[in-house]
């Protein structure tokens, strides 16, 4: 009789593509953080690092004047900022098709991100992001639950995270 | 690695996030068509070259913002880091410790 080990439990990491969603980077001076919040339909937050979600809408403290909104594909939000840039003027700028998100979830996921990220992730508290740096590929991290976590990728980094991902996933597998 | 405090994220992160630009306090000539060549020259090339304590630039890629910095540069040490457009802060006996 042959002796098969099968490993029923769940993959200790799990790494899968999100589906593309609508992203716009807005450049706005902090003085009129609270209009352009209000045109939008959210409160945008002032510490960095910091998100807010509204209906659907987040928005990523990423710099003292700079903000990441994600929302669904489909979502208008252009069109409340053009209404008050004459009161509040600002940049707001379609990114949606500039990075991949990725989720990392699964109970070895902040060992997978502690191969590749300098920054002390398990220290990140749940809710928040940062932007940071994943083997000196500039990325967005969102940590969204204790053991879940988004990044996302600028697209020509791509290739290279995902390697470096699937070779930690590899030894994480292997007990290393 | 060295851990750098960054005044805007408030928060003290690993030197990999941040990149370093050169000397602080340089002023740009307000007419620089006015500057002589020895001037100019001051302004493009000369720099402190400091022993020591020494005020320099540094960008974290997280906000994406520039700061200043006072690193000794005998140890390494970082003793302590502002927000860009703050005034030379005077360099005080604990700061030095």
């Amino acid at each position: 009789m042959t002796n098969q080990k099968h490993q029923f439990d769940a993959s200790p990491v799990v790494v899968e593509d999100l589906a593309p969603a609508l992203r716009l980077s807005l450049r706005v001076k902090p003085a009129h953080r609270a209009t352009l919040g209000q045109a939008l339909g959210l409160d945008l937050p002032a510490r960095v690092g910091a998100c807010k979600v509204a209906g659907g809408t987040e928005a990523l403290c990423l710099g003292p004047d700079e903000w990441l909104i994600t929302a669904p594909e489909g979502t208008d939000l252009a069109t409340p900022a053009r209404a008050v840039y004459a009161t509040a003027p600002h940049s707001l700028v379609d990114i949606s098709d500039r990075e991949i998100t990725l989720r990392l979830s699964g109970p070895a996921v902040l060992d997978l991100l502690a191969a590749c990220c300098p920054r002390n992730v398990a220290a990140m508290p749940v809710g928040s992001a940062a932007r940071t740096v994943f083997d000196s590929a500039t990325v967005i991290l969102w940590r969204d639950g204790p053991t879940d976590f988004r990044m996302d990728i600028w697209r020509s980094f791509v290739p290279h995270v995902r390697s470096l991902l699937s070779q930690v996933q590899g030894e994480i597998a292997a007990g290393l | 690695m060295l851990l750098i405090h960054c005044p805007y994220c408030e928060d003290t992160l690993p030197e990999l996030e941040f990149t370093y630009a050169g000397e602080a306090h340089i002023a740009r000539p307000a007419d620089p068509s006015a500057l002589s060549d020895e001037e100019w020259r001051d302004f493009l090339f000369i720099r402190t070259n400091a022993r020591g304590p020494h005020y320099e630039r540094w960008r974290h890629i997280g906000c994406g913002r520039f700061f200043n910095a006072l690193r000794d540069t005998v140890s390494d040490r970082f003793l302590m880091t502002y927000k860009a457009g703050e005034a030379r802060p005077t360099l005080t006996n604990e700061a030095a410790e």
